[in-house]
């Protein structure tokens, strides 16, 4: 969904957001070009998932843990807390129900990395203002008609609905169009302009010591139930 | 273990046959078996750290000849296309072996074989057999070969579920599984499909309740039957429809009776008789009991969660075709879901063909470039790690 040289940009920020040896879901993962960079760099344990089923062979291949499924369709067989992270990239904007699906992230990992096009980037604002029409960028080429992004939104959007979920953003980087990065501050104003890309490394707020016991999980019969 | 064993060569059967004595093997059933026999066929070479052991499971009516000639039929291996030097389950560097299963009928214990309590044919007093029998065979016959890792085990369909039993049974002689068009329980369609065949069988006035090795009249007409049936369910709608259509057989015009007017017909027609001439019906019988008893939902689903001997190295791969409706791919998904439930390494791929349940062992390119690549791959990581 976005030209080469962004994604990769994308992957070593990632990467700066974990720490070694962590277990870790990367969803859309592709070839697995990301999570086979994660096991050789940081001594990660990878799982992914695509839903293009020539990619998910590619990444099988490589001896990559990878199944082919859909992040609407199939978070639902990873138990609670399954992963220290929970890995979603330039992705969340192509889902039908976003919303469901980062709080799918955040039951099945402790910590979620989400990383989005920032429909409140200046040039875009711009292009839909003075052409009338839904902008078309280097990071978003498609026709309003074909793209896969079905909804857009900003990054301030997207403060405020992890607001209304109670999930916390530990850290938040915003990537410019040419690919400089800075930290996104809390008083939003010219970021929001700014970036094009932005990457959330976001989780719940954390009440240990208290577990809960809903995360036990059991096997009765022939079906997964949480207690 | 107190058995004894002998290796010998069969040169009629071109394999080796281990014969296993006083082996107190028992059954699911409670049978004892203490005299029987396992054929194999190996392929490549064994490594000095005996660490690249590729044990490929047979479907229902597959045998050992996996590549290579087969002096049954005179044609080629079952798959051939797979397995051999350079191909996509490489024999310059893995070591494969392939066995019948017992209750089979191509030089393992089965029940044309003599009963030697008895001194003649077992037929149908043969005890009855299950998948979990068949791999605990598999184990007396790596044990005799002193074999005591496998890199990996590959399967499909009968094969798929030696494969996923074999990680129930022995988890920590297994480094990585490649389960094909499987399944977790065999369904009731399936069982129902099976059982017409057998009545196929058994409804021969030649089948004798199975003695007819004894008389010498095989129940030829019956077991062709249920080989036309099941033919069927390998395939698909789609497949069948692009290679037979409604076109007729040798001529131009319906005959108004009974012949094989039908390309279709005749293909099936052509599909039973020459499977009768390779295939025991009593083993036809004994062989898909096995599948209809298979059913490790539960069994499977506590290994995972509680082993009592370690399984979470283990590697699974599961690969289903999207024109199977014989092992759907919402079976396979089954076994994906409950090992990413308990934070297990699965792999799992959905294969798009048309060509049905018979799809892994038909020219898929896709299915040959995802096992090769699991297996090479996978393998490089265990050379480095040691």
């Amino acid at each position: 969904m976005n030209n080469k040289f962004s994604i990769r940009k994308d992957w070593r920020l990632i990467e700066s957001l974990i720490v070694e040896n962590s277990r870790i879901l990367d969803i859309g993962c592709g070839e697995g070009g990301l999570i086979s960079q994660l096991e050789k760099n940081i001594n990660a344990k990878t799982y992914g998932i695509e839903v293009n089923s020539e990619l998910a062979r590619k990444a099988i291949a490589e001896g990559l843990n990878v199944i082919e499924g859909n992040a609407e369709k199939d978070l639902d067989q990873y138990s609670n807390n399954s992963f220290d992270y929970v890995i979603l990239s330039q992705t969340l904007q192509a889902m039908l129900k976003p919303k469901d699906v980062l709080l799918e992230l955040l039951r099945i990992g402790s910590k979620a990395i989400v990383s989005f096009p920032n429909f409140g980037h200046w040039r875009i604002r711009l292009q839909l203002l003075f052409t009338g029409k839904m902008p078309m960028t280097k990071g978003l080429p498609y026709q309003w008609y074909e793209t896969p992004n079905i909804h857009f939104f900003t990054i301030k959007d997207f403060e405020n609905l992890c607001k209304e979920l109670n999930i916390v953003i530990e850290k938040s980087i915003g990537l410019t169009s040419s690919g400089k990065q800075f930290s996104i501050s809390k008083k939003l104003s010219n970021e929001n302009l700014f970036t094009s890309e932005a990457i959330f490394l976001l989780s719940y707020q954390n009440f240990e010591p208290i577990k809960l016991k809903s995360k036990q999980k059991t096997f009765v019969g022939n079906s997964i139930i949480a207690r | 273990m107190n058995y004894k064993f002998n290796i010998i060569d069969d040169k009629s059967l071109e394999c080796k046959i281990v014969e296993f004595s006083n082996a107190n093997f028992k059954l699911d059933s409670d049978y004892i078996l203490n005299n029987f026999k396992i054929a194999f066929k190996s392929f490549g070479t064994l490594n000095k750290k005996k660490n690249n052991v590729i044990l490929v499971c047979h479907a229902l009516t597959g045998d050992q000849y996996v590549t290579g000639y087969n002096p049954v039929t005179k044609r080629e291996g079952w798959w051939s296309r797979m397995v051999g030097p350079n191909k996509p389950i490489d024999t310059n560097k893995f070591f494969v072996i392939c066995s019948n299963v017992i209750g089979g009928c191509s030089g393992s214990t089965g029940p044309k074989e003599i009963d030697v309590n008895t001194n003649s044919p077992f037929g149908g007093k043969f005890p009855s057999i299950t998948i979990n029998d068949i791999v605990n065979a598999q184990n007396y016959l790596l044990e005799s070969l002193s074999i005591k890792k496998l890199f990996a085990i590959i399967g499909g369909s009968m094969g798929a579920m030696q494969a996923i039993q074999w990680s129930l049974n022995y988890p920590d002689k297994i480094e990585n599984i490649i389960h094909i068009a499987g399944a977790l329980k065999h369904s009731s369609q399936n069982i129902a499909f099976h059982e017409v065949g057998r009545q196929a069988i058994m409804n021969d006035n030649n089948w004798n309740k199975g003695s007819y090795n004894e008389n010498g009249k095989r129940p030829e007409t019956g077991l062709a039957v249920a080989r036309m049936i099941a033919h069927i369910t390998y395939l698909s709608e789609n497949a069948m429809h692009r290679k037979f259509g409604r076109k007729l057989q040798s001529r131009d015009i319906i005959s108004f009776g009974f012949d094989a007017d039908f390309q279709v017909e005749s293909y099936l027609r052509y599909q039973g008789r020459s499977f009768v001439e390779r295939f025991d019906a009593n083993s036809y019988l004994y062989l898909t009991r096995a599948m209809d008893y298979f059913d490790i939902v539960d069994k499977f689903s506590k290994a995972i969660e509680f082993p009592t001997i370690s399984n979470k190295h283990i590697n699974y791969l599961v690969i289903s075709f999207t024109s199977d409706w014989l092992f759907p791919t919402i079976e396979n998904k089954e076994i994906v879901k409950k090992l990413n439930y308990f934070n297990r390494n699965v792999s799992f791929t959905e294969i798009e063909t048309d060509k049905g349940h018979d799809s892994f062992l038909l020219d898929e390119l896709e299915l040959d470039f995802t096992i090769n690549g699991f297996l090479e791959s996978n393998y490089r990581k265990l050379e480095s790690h040691e």
